[in-house]
């Protein structure tokens, strides 16, 4: 087996266990909506117009974004919970993508079980009035039992749903079969996203197959086949979901990443230290740039590596740009002011946004800086990551050197580069520690308005662990420790094309360089 | 027993502008065997539904032995009267068994009284016991009213309501069942009131034949009497339907 496959399965008791739970707890809650709803609907045409159309509008809500919308809804939720009962809740990972999961799995259950209720035969159900029964009775021995495989139908439906959409839970900070695909994605481990797709493709069908086992028992009215279809999905699930009950308790330190094998890398450092120590990680990766900090500051992470000028603008909302250190000695005093949030430090590298181009097309065009692409921009494509556009920091440099680009188009960091290779984008906003802009030879174009703002790697820590003397010990020692030229090459171990590391291996390997750099 | 087994008191319904039974009344004594006859539209059907609470009169007022309809829980006075009507409507999830000893489960009985009650059924409407296992989906027609009217006397009531009970099915079928139901009727001591659109089957089964027309009662009363006493050229010209047709058909076949 090659070593990307074996680090995959490695992986997977722990992926799959939490991605099958979130199905199975989705779709049971949607099943316990849904029915009464589809009954209360089949009951009134007044109410069953409205509530099918409603369900039919959440549907058209792509599954990303409703994942994703639950995470600030949740987050003011749990804040008006601490402020009035002193307790609040987690509002990432598993509740949010539980409730948007819901949502999605109510639509094909609602709308089957009212068809099947509503298409029934006037003569059976006057039947069943005119011998006596009740409508409780009629309900559960003559209408459920009659429409049972049509509801079953839409059971199947929802539960491939939920089983394929389950994988969008990663970025919002919980673990499932989408780590597979999204790190993967990001470190252009193909292996990994085709092992992601796979495994999520393996259960949607499994579950679907066992349920149809459960619609046919229905339908032909075998009750064999419909205990068995039952138990081959208890027994699926339940062993699927044995090894979280082997985790233990609850991680004693949650580390945070971004979308990028940077941060996987320097996630992977900092847990790797903790692990060290004796103490038990969970890593919470893929987490949108606004989401990490929230999720910090909420105390639901408790340690993350951010970029002083991304927090500089984003976060504190400044547009000024004062100089390397007064942004870090500013960062440090707000942040503790504002949320209790612990700067640790420097790690000693800048990633800041950096516009790149070919080095052949540069020289061609005569651009080394901002200034020179501000001429020529009009003919140009630029070539952006999917949020630079709408940064506060494009606003800056926008106005300060006054662009105008022909077009611009976004792409997930790895396609960026692949389109500026490929001619599809004239420049592109990279980023300055990226293995890539020396790998593929880039020029780094020159600002000199300083239009951008610095962006030192900093460790931030939450305000519950600021100090845990554990934490600050394990990780201070990083603290100035990595140069930017061990930081690309770590990071381009992980991007390139041929034996490439996994960001855990790339974070041994730094470990190992910065030994070497101590004991010079 | 004292005063009839079902009393109508003015009953009207409508529905929106159209009113399809006009201020109704009725007595049927127990043992009497009733047709309801008239063209579609009359309000037969909705006269019928009215004693068993499938519909509710906007008006008025109905008694079946001595109760108020309106004020009787709607399940309990249904289990106390069998409903047979034209589409059967047998439950297709259960066995012709269990669709047979449906109200007596409802009513609680216990297991073996209703086991042997669905065998006297099945012999009562003269259906072999092996089909008792079957799905109703695997009976003919005529089999599957049989096992209707038994459905409707399991749990042993003395008010049959029938609504074109035989209308579905081929003639020879339906003269075969009308006739066994006549004699179920006589024999159980039934009191049976009967929806048709059919004449002849009124005058053959009934003993009294009650004429709907818009809404009203236009003739009441047993076959012969109506087609002497009745002036009315509509009731006329419906009970003379079955004898211009006998006459037809007796010249037409030589007898």
């Amino acid at each position: 087996m090659s070593p990307a496959l074996a680090a995959a399965f490695e992986l997977l008791p722990d992926y799959l266990g939490w991605h099958v739970l979130l199905s199975v707890s989705a779709l049971l809650l949607g099943l316990l909506i849904s029915l009464p709803l589809a009954i209360a609907a089949s009951r009134s045409p007044r109410l069953r117009w409205p509530v099918l159309a409603l369900a039919s509008l959440i549907q058209t809500v792509p599954s990303l974004a409703l994942l994703a919308l639950f995470y600030p809804l949740l987050l003011a939720v749990s804040a008006l919970s601490t402020a009035w009962t002193g307790h609040g809740f987690s509002a990432l990972g598993f509740l949010p993508s539980l409730l948007a999961l819901t949502l999605y799995s109510v639509l094909p259950i609602l709308r089957n079980t009212v068809t099947g209720i509503t298409g029934l035969d006037p003569a059976v159900l006057q039947a069943a009035d005119g011998v006596g029964m009740t409508p409780r009775q009629r309900l559960l021995q003559v209408e459920l039992p009659l429409a049972a495989p049509m509801i079953m139908a839409g059971v199947r439906t929802a539960a491939v749903w939920t089983i394929g959409a389950a994988t969008l839970s990663t970025p919002v900070g919980q673990t499932s079969l989408g780590n597979y695909i999204f790190a993967g994605l990001q470190t252009e481990n193909w292996v990994s996203v085709l092992f992601g797709c796979a495994a999520a493709a393996i259960v949607a069908m499994v579950a679907d197959q066992l349920l149809g086992l459960v619609e046919t028992g229905a339908r032909m009215r075998r009750r064999g086949l419909v205990i068995g279809g039952l138990a081959g999905l208890l027994v699926g699930a339940g062993a699927a979901m044995a090894p979280l009950a082997g985790l233990g308790g609850p991680a004693t330190y949650v580390v945070g990443a971004k979308n990028f094998s940077e941060q996987y890398i320097l996630a992977e450092l900092m847990a790797g230290r903790l692990e060290q120590g004796g103490a038990t990680v969970s890593r919470k990766e893929d987490l949108g740039s606004a989401v990490a900090y929230r999720a910090l500051a909420a105390g639901e992470l408790d340690v993350y590596v951010d970029y002083s000028g991304t927090l500089w603008t984003a976060v504190l909302g400044r547009t000024d740009n004062p100089g390397r250190q007064a942004v870090l000695s500013g960062l440090t005093t707000e942040l503790k002011r504002r949320d209790g949030v612990l700067v640790l430090g420097s790690l000693g590298f800048e990633n800041a946004y950096a516009f790149a181009m070919r080095a052949d097309r540069a020289r061609e065009l005569g651009i080394a800086s901002l200034e020179d692409l501000a001429r020529q921009a009009p003919r140009l494509t630029l070539g952006t990551d999917i949020e630079f556009l709408s940064r506060p920091e494009w606003t800056s440099v926008e106005t300060a050197y006054k662009l105008r680009f022909k077009a611009s188009r976004s792409f997930q960091p790895t396609f960026m580069y692949r389109a500026l290779q490929g001619g599809e984008a004239d420049v592109i906003s990279a980023f300055s520690s990226d293995g890539r802009i020396a790998a593929d030879r880039l020029v780094v174009l020159a600002d000199p308005q300083a239009a951008i703002p610095p962006y030192d790697a900093v460790i931030l820590i939450s305000a519950k662990r600021a100090g845990d003397r554990r934490l600050l010990d394990a990780l201070r020692p990083l603290v100035g420790a990595i140069p930017v030229e061990a930081m690309r090459a770590a990071n381009y171990s992980v991007d390139r094309d041929a034996g490439k590391a996994t960001p855990a291996q790339a974070a041994q390997a730094l470990e190992a360089a910065m030994a070497a750099e101590a004991t010079k | 027993m004292k005063g009839p087994l079902i009393l109508l008191e003015r009953a009207t319904k409508r529905y929106g502008p159209h009113t399809v039974l006009e201020a109704v009344g009725l007595k049927v004594d127990a043992g009497e065997f009733v047709a309801l006859v008239g063209g579609s539209g009359s309000g037969k059907t909705t006269l019928l539904k009215m004693i068993n609470g499938l519909i509710q009169p906007d008006e008025g007022r109905i008694e079946v032995a001595g109760e108020d309809v309106a004020s009787a829980k709607p399940y309990a006075l249904r289990r106390r009267i069998g409903y047979v009507f034209q589409e059967v409507g047998l439950f297709p999830h259960l066995s012709v068994a269990e669709n047979i000893g449906i109200t007596p489960r409802l009513l609680g009985w216990d297991k073996a009284r209703a086991a042997a009650r669905v065998d006297t059924l099945l012999d009562l409407v003269a259906l072999p016991r092996e089909v008792a296992a079957r799905a109703p989906a695997a009976l003919s027609g005529g089999q599957r009213q049989r096992v209707g009217v038994a459905r409707a006397l399991a749990a042993e009531p003395t008010l049959m309501l029938m609504d074109e009970p035989f209308g579905a099915l081929d003639p020879l079928t339906r003269d075969a069942l009308g006739s066994d139901y006549r004699a179920l009727h006589d024999r159980l001591q039934l009191t049976t009131v009967m929806v048709t659109h059919d004449m002849a089957e009124a005058v053959l089964l009934a003993d009294r034949i009650v004429v709907l027309g818009q809404g009203r009662i236009l003739a009441d009363g047993p076959p012969a009497a109506l087609l002497r006493d009745s002036s009315d050229p509509q009731v006329r010209a419906l009970l003379e339907a079955p004898k211009r047709q006998a006459a037809r058909l007796n010249e037409r076949l030589g007898a």
